[in-house]
């Protein structure tokens, strides 16, 4: 066999069967569920008299509705309430593990499979949740799927799928203090737009990701879903068996040895081809923030929001002009002349520890600006949260005007009670800017977590490399 | 799930490139647990001029006169036009229920996100891709012409006009198999539950830790 891409070796290693066009059952090792998008598919699970194929593949925790103030008192809102409690009536009634609403462990699903090393290098992770795409950074094939796909995996362990096509992106050479994984990825998608990688697995690779922790590689794969990529991945190394070691679902002893022995092969090997490459030079990515709709439309700190008469293409200027007006923006404007409303530190992009001390680091001393309404830390964990406490990260937070909250996705897709206001202006950590997303009428502005510390300090848009 | 065989239906266009899963059913609603009942919430924040939210009346809320899926003459459509990246964004098959739920049975488009594509097909929503040129063409024709319909057949893969005009589309043979049976993909899975088994327990000497928990 020639030289072989790592999407390749994850693809081969989980064929259990394949049909004559090419479709593959594809076996499925671990499954993450949460509230949302699971009812349906243990009710349909329910009606044909089906049980999970195999209950210790799965793993569940409520993430998209659980409240981030005090949970005391559970869950306000009686239909939010009604999901997180159907979640976990499925999950005892199966037995499926699942760490409840007021357990340490709980977070945020694409938080808390990393952290309990129930992610390892070489599996196939599912979640009814696009952004299922962040285990990738462990070297899986982790991609998101819908609600038919979530009751086919509980009962069957499997997945009908057809290989992708493959991209490498390559990041070379060392970013500039104050540019993070956020910045690369979102420079990745102006690059390449948000329908570049449709079609694709997209590994990550070069000199810059190799230099990446953990945090940032699931940062970077995590947003490959808004590069249009179903999955994002990133080859194993030291970094990768360091953070594996020692967490609760990981392998011991012996088992340890062999496994890191296996997922040391999980790279792409010398000479193999990919369909497309997109190269980036890490030295020219400059603190990125989104100006529109759609995370494509994006820009550098020094930048401008665009002029949609400069664009020849007649549906891409009216998507310009609607998503300008959406957002309440005049064109020419320098990005740092936008103020913001609103802060939110936090979602499966950017709420892990590493996040959180980058943007102390930028918060520390300093206070939020008497424009800012609300900033708000969303740790992605309990566990994270206790770190960051540990640390002391919360009372920077704190003292400089920021609530400190309870882990779960909050305000990136505000299922949960926290939202923007009608034509409210926010710098966020999260990965979609559309319309609605932080709540009806909100406008989103997506930047790294050093940028959103810095905007809450500024109360507008400011390069954090001034900053540090 | 429902066959997907012939369609002979109205069209609908949605001139927007990059229509979001966001978009096609906002958040709110995606806190049912119930397969159903989310047609009177598609496009809910284009549609209507107040603020949805479930368990409302929609059927007294404001309609947003302007908004394409509100004109007369699109009343009833079953086909809809769409452009570049249509369903990006989330997982949630609530969007391809939706929009079976509000009546659109296949999409006509330039092309569509991953995800949103795969769940199109577990559901009887036949999304169809064509060329650029094509599909600007149906735009253009559907704009002029009141009760413009289109003629889908899957089994001959074609999209034709009203002027009789025939385009060709592709589709994956497995998928279009299970789409004109209207077969459960479960069903058929586990005709190879030996396989699974066999997969699983090579894979469980292999690779032991994969199931410590």
């Amino acid at each position: 066999m020639g030289a072989q891409t790592l999407y390749d070796k994850l693809w081969s290693s989980h064929i259990v069967h394949q049909e004559e066009d090419g479709t593959v059952l594809l076996y499925i090792d671990r499954h993450l569920v949460h509230e949302v998008t699971s009812p349906q598919a243990f009710e349909g699970l329910k009606l044909a008299g089906r049980r999970p194929w195999r209950l210790g593949a799965n793993l569940a925790v409520a993430d998209h509705n659980v409240p981030t103030t005090d949970r005391a008192n559970g869950i306000d809102d009686p239909v939010s309430r009604l999901q997180v409690e159907t979640l976990d009536r499925n999950c005892e009634e199966f037995g499926i593990t699942e760490f409840r609403m007021n357990d340490v462990r709980q977070g945020i699903v694409h938080v808390i499979g990393p952290e309990q090393g129930a992610t390892l290098p070489g599996m196939t992770v599912v979640c009814g949740d696009s952004h299922t795409s962040t285990h990738g950074a462990f070297a899986c094939l982790a991609f998101g799927i819908g609600t038919s796909e979530v009751e086919h995996v509980l009962a069957t362990q499997t997945l009908l799928a057809k290989k992708a096509k493959s991209m490498l992106v390559r990041v070379e050479g060392p970013l500039q203090k104050g540019v993070s994984a956020k910045d690369v990825i979102l420079a990745v998608i102006g690059k390449i737009g948000t329908a570049g990688g449709t079609g694709y697995a997209i590994e990550f690779g070069g000199s810059t990701i190799r230099a990446l922790s953990m945090e940032g590689r699931m940062t970077l794969c995590n947003m490959a879903i808004e590069a249009g990529a179903r999955s994002g991945m990133v080859a194993v190394d030291d970094t990768t068996i360091d953070y594996i070691k020692g967490r609760p679902f990981a392998p011991a002893g012996e088992q340890w040895e062999r496994a890191v022995a296996y997922w040391r092969t999980l790279k792409s090997d010398e000479g193999a081809r990919f369909d497309r490459v997109v190269e980036l030079d890490a030295a020219r990515i400059e603190p990125q923030v989104t100006w529109g709709t759609s995370p494509e439309m994006v820009t550098a700190i020094d930048g401008m929001v665009p002029d949609p008469a400069l664009e020849s293409d007649p549906v891409r200027r009216e998507g310009m002009e609607r998503a300008l007006q959406y957002m309440g923006l005049v064109p020419r404007t320098p990005i740092t002349a936008v103020g913001v409303d609103k802060v939110f530190i936090g979602s499966c992009t950017n709420s892990r520890i590493e996040d959180l001390r980058a943007a102390a680091a930028v918060v520390k001393g300093r206070q939020v600006a008497g424009n800012v309404k609300l900033a708000m830390v969303v740790p992605g964990s309990g566990l994270v949260k206790a770190q960051a406490e540990q640390e002391g990260l919360d009372r920077i937070f704190r003292a400089a005007g920021f609530e400190w909250r309870e882990p779960g996705c909050s305000m990136c897709l505000a299922m949960n009670a926290d939202r923007l206001e009608p034509g409210e202006r926010c710098a966020s950590t999260s990965n979609r800017n559309f319309e609605g997303r932080q709540g009806p009428g909100g406008r989103t502005h997506l930047v790294s977590p050093e940028m959103a510390a810095a905007a809450a300090i500024a109360g507008h848009f400011v390069d954090v490399r001034n900053m540090l | 799930m429902e066959k997907f065989t012939q369609l002979d239906g109205l069209v609908v266009p949605l001139d927007r490139a990059n229509v979001d899963t966001d978009a096609i059913i906002p958040k709110q609603f995606l806190k049912s647990i119930k397969r159903s009942g989310f047609g009177p919430n598609l496009f809910d924040e284009w549609r209507y001029l107040d603020h949805g939210e479930p368990g409302q009346d929609h059927s007294k809320r404001p309609l947003n006169p302007d908004f394409v899926l509100n004109l007369p003459r699109y009343r009833g459509a079953s086909i809809m036009l769409t452009r570049d990246n249509f369903g990006c964004g989330s997982s949630r098959e609530h969007a391809p229920w939706a929009l079976l739920d509000f009546g659109i049975r296949a999409l006509v488009g330039t092309s569509f996100a991953d995800i949103f594509f795969n769940n199109c097909f577990k559901n009887g929503l036949l999304p169809i891709t064509l060329p650029a040129a094509e599909v600007d063409e149906l735009f253009r024709q559907c704009t002029a012409q009141a009760g413009y319909r289109l003629r889908i057949d899957l089994d001959a893969q074609t999209v034709t006009r009203p002027d009789g005009k025939v385009l060709r589309f592709d589709v994956e043979p497995f998928r279009k198999y299970c789409l004109l049976n209207g077969l459960d993909d479960i069903g058929l899975t586990l005709r190879h539950a030996d396989k699974i088994r066999e997969f699983e327990a090579r894979r469980r000497l292999e690779q032991p830790w994969l199931f410590g928990q």
